[in-house]
């Protein structure tokens, strides 16, 4: 009993946390569960203290994607009794943790049911939808209960025409350099040239062909960020944390920190390698370490990289193998070079054109992984109609395939919308003067 | 946002004093409360709907509203504005909550659902200029409850809500009840 208790006592000040767990956490989060506080709270309070947790990581992505059942319609009184069926005041509510076996093919857990508790009637409206099992409201291609932006009635609607391969069609591509400071040549490196910081010859090269020579960011931005060169090779590292990055390139670290790749980051915990993750990876990359450089190249910054080739060094799964044999791989910008344009990074990493003009990288993976239906509106249907797109992403085996083929599955959703727009325009033509 | 902010302060005084208790202590009722936050809540949203949108939408010609303002770069309807305004106050926890409900919603999620909003629903469309008070008791918390006509003020209310292709009722005229702003504070 002395040991086994010595042996907690350790595990929980200095050693390995995982001891603790109740059961396996779920995908995504088991990158961070040695640190138990960061949902618990440090004194594993209560439920509210659990969702600020929740809040705190996934909140400003809900913002974002203008959540279609925020908190406050669970916490408004008139709800008190759907509160009593189906608590959504809190995610724990739907997305249990530790619980392996009820964890789904999203990586979280997720009753069938909760639509029907609150919209069980939606036949009376909705003559299409009489009969229709509940568990299919989510599961179907038609509904989210947190991101419909691609699937609102009248979205689809005005999305139903269109051919399924849009002629002419074309991804925001890249922002032009904007130097900071003059460009930099070879010889202008700072890097101490002591024996233990030396850097090849043939990384030096490297730099000032990049984008970080031109726009003039020189080695002692990156390696010695707050001490600046001339103070001996101790005051400069060799790793780059993406907090450095982040100096510059803030949007990307903040992208980058809140999807699988960099959460660990974020956790400060010592960075994801693929040895870690729960889907398939290649095994000579499992000790990979997973840091902006990862899929960037230190010193070479190639966007073409960093968008096919890095993601293929590590991920081993079905739809990334069949990548370059898609209808995708073969796929180049019009008018542009021969570079491949629908990548692995432009459907995962999208460049997303903004409201001012500029065009920024989404570098939080998750933001258009799942449910796939988050990937429409700034992937899919910037070259696909939006029939083709629903239809695609609800064929599992066709994703498998990374779209080799056409689907095989039909999602009706905007025939129903469509047909609902269309006998409402009717009848206000019918009853007008 | 800057223009609201007196706004916002004086909603946020108002519920610290309806959260601590106060009306004992200053003699503010819970109707009075309720009365109070009613004022600041429809001169928020006539001033949204006069200066901002039918200014801008419909005289100047300027930007249009829309359901859809984001995917349409266009200004939110006065009713949505109301509405996001009410979810981020929820968001606070200040004591209180409101909302905009109807006898004849375009989202049908804001038919009323309880016994005291039924009825007073039906009372304010039922008894022009009359407001409705009452208590109730959901989820084993007892509330006050004041209901206040909500008036069509201008063209673009009425307009919106008969062309609706989910609005249940479409022979709206100006000056109609169309439903009632509802305040709720618990007991």
């Amino acid at each position: 009993m002395v040991a086994l208790s010595a042996y907690l006592a350790h595990a929980m000040t200095l050693g390995d946390r995982r001891v603790f767990l109740p059961g396996e956490t779920s995908a995504g989060h088991h990158q961070i569960e040695e640190r138990c506080e960061l949902c618990h709270s440090e004194s594993f309070a209560d439920a509210d203290s659990i969702q600020a947790a929740c809040v705190r990581c996934h909140g400003e992505e809900l913002s974002q994607v203008d959540d279609s059942h925020p908190r406050s319609k669970f916490t408004d009184p008139r709800n008190a009794d759907r509160v009593a069926l189906l608590d959504a005041r809190y995610c724990a509510t739907c997305h249990q943790e530790h619980m392996p076996r009820a964890t789904g093919e999203m990586g979280l857990t997720l009753p069938e049911d909760y639509c029907f508790q609150c919209h069980q009637d939606i036949g009376e409206d909705r003559s299409s939808h009489v009969d229709l099992p509940f568990s299919g409201c989510a599961a179907s291609g038609c509904h989210n209960f947190h991101d419909n932006t691609a699937l609102y009635e009248d979205f689809l609607a005005s999305h139903a025409a269109g051919p399924a391969l849009i002629p002419g069609a074309t991804l925001p591509q890249r922002m032009p350099l904007i130097p900071h400071a003059p460009g930099l040549t070879l010889a202008q490196a700072d890097a101490p040239m002591d024996a233990l910081w030396r850097p090849s010859r043939e990384r030096v090269a490297l730099w000032a062909s990049s984008s970080h020579a031109r726009a003039g960011v020189n080695c002692s931005d990156c390696h010695a960020p707050s001490q600046r060169a001339g103070l001996g090779a101790a005051a400069w590292s060799i790793e780059v944390p993406p907090a450095v990055c982040g100096d510059c390139h803030e949007g990307a670290r903040t992208g980058f920190e809140a999807g699988r790749h960099g959460v660990r980051w974020a956790a400060e915990l010592p960075a994801m390698r693929p040895a870690q993750a729960r889907i398939e990876m290649h095994a000579e990359s499992a000790d990979r370490r997973l840091d902006c450089g990862s899929c960037h190249g230190a010193h070479l910054f190639d966007s073409a990289y960093a968008s096919v080739e890095a993601c293929l060094e590590c991920h081993s799964d079905s739809h990334s193998l069949a990548y370059q044999t898609s209808p995708h791989a073969s796929l180049t910008q019009i008018g542009g070079d021969s570079e491949p344009i629908a990548t692995c990074a432009a459907c995962h990493l999208p460049r997303i054109a903004q409201g001012d003009g500029s065009v920024r990288v989404q570098h939080n993976q998750n933001a258009t992984l799942r449910p796939n239906e988050k990937m429409i509106r700034d992937v899919c249907i910037q070259c696909h109609s939006l029939q083709l797109s629903l239809d695609a992403l609800a064929d599992g085996e066709l994703v498998r395939r990374n779209f080799a083929g056409t689907p095989q599955i039909h999602v009706e959703s905007i025939e129903w919308a469509s047909r609902r727009t269309d006998a409402r325009a009717s009848s206000t033509e019918e009853g007008s003067p | 946002m800057i223009r609201f902010a007196p706004i916002q302060t004086a909603l946020v005084s108002l519920a610290w004093l309806c959260a601590c208790g106060a009306p004992a202590a200053s003699g503010v009722s819970p109707q009075k409360m309720a009365d109070a936050l009613h004022v600041v809540l429809e001169s928020d949203r006539t001033v949204y709907t006069r200066n901002v949108v039918n200014r801008l939408q419909n005289q100047e010609k300027v930007i249009k509203a829309s359901e859809y303002w984001k995917d349409d770069k266009a200004l939110p309807l006065p009713a949505q504005m109301f509405r996001m305004g009410a979810e981020m106050a929820a968001e606070k926890n200040p004591g209180f909550t409101y909302g905009l409900l109807s006898l004849w919603p375009v989202n049908k999620q804001n038919a009323p659902v309880t016994d005291t909003e039924r009825e007073g629903l039906d009372y304010v469309a039922k008894n022009v200029g009359s407001n409705f008070y009452a208590e109730e008791t959901l989820g084993g918390q007892q509330y006050f409850t004041a209901i206040y006509p909500d008036t069509a003020i201008s063209d673009a209310c009425v307009s919106c809500h008969n062309d609706h292709k989910d609005s249940p009722r479409t022979d709206f005229k100006l000056g109609d009840v169309m439903g009632g702003v509802v305040v709720r504070i618990p007991l």
